[in-house]
């Protein structure tokens, strides 16, 4: 037999807590491919609400109905003419009905409501002299409020910025249940196989190599239940609904393109955090044995 | 090999043994002798550095016991051999997994040929594959012995070696231990058989170490 041979039979097979290990490696990486999910879906969605609305604004214009069209002319006059503005547009009656539906429902009689008029402005990336255009806006058309969408965009990338911080924490919790639980089964083994740990002394087997022997064992299990919960739940990841289709709530919710290989490194995680957790408890605990 | 200076021991009720002091030379036979309960085991275990002396020192190949790192005291134990009175086998392993052990968890390189050629000299030559759970009281013995020896010991350390055996299976056992004492081998034995010391005295030079009433005495010739 090799030293490796050696190392891989050593220990008896028998030991519950290394089934337990791979059990809790298994329960844990399924619920880190979730916290993975909940945290590359914030980070997606905050950077996809910033792109939406970042450079876009809106000016409302509130005007009697004989004022309308005026007011209208003159402010997309003044936008025409205001650095840091590259486009504005009028929009069309269907499309604020469209908007509209979400709230008020399909088929809106929008000539029997006193709505007022959107027009869409985009930004350049430096945006306009924002202060400095209201006045504009307020001296030359009063009904006109101008709206960058700033009240909107906080909110949302602060309730992202704060999903994606749960999702980050709930990944070091799970790493450090299972670095735990590692632990305290690497304990467990090594106390319930004092005998071989006396007879590898005794035949002058050194700490490193008779830690190796747990920690492999260990790590091994650890790994392989890492290996079966992240698949399970990237299955059940794929089972959701396509992040594409935008047709439900979760949605959102799940890995695109390179994102997948963050469910996939969970085992080679896994298994560095198992080897880690494992030999420190093995070595610690060897040095209490003559 | 290995030396005891004024060695005291005791397990907090008072001492086992004092002022206990012996040296055990290179190619040397010893047996040490004494009452159940003397602390012969002890008395080994202090050899090998499963115990640490209460008072005095022990030098194992040249090193003081006290002051050897962890890694040093299992280098040190690659060079000695140790048979227990309970044997001590991993019994999840085979006889032969169990004999190449020293070896093998040093990473040095065990020969088919060398470990089969081993076991038949101890006579369990049909073993190599058997557990060491079904194996009978002597097999178990030489079993161990070879376990031992395998590794070309400096010095070999036996607990009541043939405890639990027949007079036909100790003094074969016995004779291989002599066999290798010619071979270069020091051997120190704790045995309370009285019959083995005088068979062994018949073959070879030895000197009997005596444990009674707490002190380590060299016994006279009349065995």
């Amino acid at each position: 037999m090799t030293r490796n041979d050696v190392t891989r039979v050593v220990v008896p097979r028998s030991g519950r807590g290394v089934w337990l290990v791979g059990l809790s490696a298994a329960a844990m990486a399924f619920l880190a491919v979730f916290a993975l999910a909940l945290s590359v879906s914030a980070a997606r969605l905050a950077q996809n609400w910033a792109a939406a609305l970042s450079q876009t604004a809106t000016v409302r214009i509130s005007a009697p109905p004989e004022e309308m069209a005026e007011q209208t002319a003159i402010v997309l006059e003044v936008l025409r003419t205001t650095p840091g503005i590259t486009a504005a547009r009028e929009m069309t009656d269907d499309e604020q009905a469209g908007l509209l539906e979400a709230w008020l429902g399909p088929d809106l009689p929008l000539d029997a409501l006193p709505l007022p008029r959107l027009i869409d402005v985009t930004e350049t990336p430096d945006g306009p002299d924002r202060q400095g255009l209201r006045l504009r806006l307020s001296a030359e058309a009063p009904g006109a409020v101008y709206d960058d969408h700033t009240r909107w965009r906080r909110p949302l990338a602060e309730g992202a910025a704060r999903l994606r911080q749960l999702a980050n924490l709930s990944l070091v919790l799970i790493g450090s249940v299972m670095a735990a639980i590692v632990m305290l089964a690497s304990s467990a083994s090594l106390a319930s196989n004092a005998q071989v740990i006396r007879v590898l002394r005794l035949v002058g087997a050194q700490d490193r190599f008779i830690a190796r022997a747990f920690v492999r064992r260990m790590t091994l299990r650890a790994t392989l239940g890492a290996a079966a919960g992240a698949g399970a739940g990237a299955i059940a990841m794929l089972a959701l609904p396509d992040p594409a289709s935008g047709s439900s709530v979760f949605s959102g919710l799940g890995f695109q393109g390179s994102a997948w290989l963050l469910p996939l490194s969970l085992p080679v995680v896994t298994a560095a955090l198992a080897w880690i957790a494992a030999k420190a408890t093995a070595l610690g605990v060897l040095k209490g044995v003559t | 090999m290995i030396a005891f200076h004024d060695v005291a021991h005791d397990y907090g009720g008072g001492p086992l043994f004092r002022n206990a002091s012996m040296t055990l030379e290179k190619g040397s036979f010893h047996f040490l002798t004494g009452p159940s309960g003397a602390g012969k085991s002890t008395f080994l275990k202090l050899c090998y550095g499963e115990l640490l002396p209460s008072a005095g020192s022990v030098s194992l190949l040249g090193q003081d016991m006290k002051t050897m790192s962890r890694d040093d005291l299992a280098r040190t134990r690659q060079r000695i051999g140790i048979v227990h009175q309970d044997c001590q086998f991993l019994d999840h392993l085979t006889v032969e997994q169990n004999v190449a052990l020293p070896l093998s968890v040093t990473g040095r390189a065990v020969s088919a040929e060398n470990l089969s050629d081993l076991l038949a000299w101890v006579g369990l030559g049909g073993q190599a594959r058997a557990l060491p759970p079904t194996l009978s009281g002597g097999e178990r013995q030489r079993t161990a012995l070879a376990r031992a020896i395998i590794a070309s010991p400096e010095v070999l350390l036996a607990d009541e070696p043939t405890g639990n055996l027949d007079w036909d299976m100790s003094q074969r056992l016995m004779s291989l231990m002599i066999e290798l004492n010619r071979m270069g081998t020091a051997v120190l034995i704790a045995t309370h058989d009285l019959n083995l010391i005088r068979f062994a005295k018949t073959q070879v030079s030895t000197r009997v170490l005596r444990i009674a009433r707490g002190e380590v005495q060299t016994a006279g010739a009349d065995l």
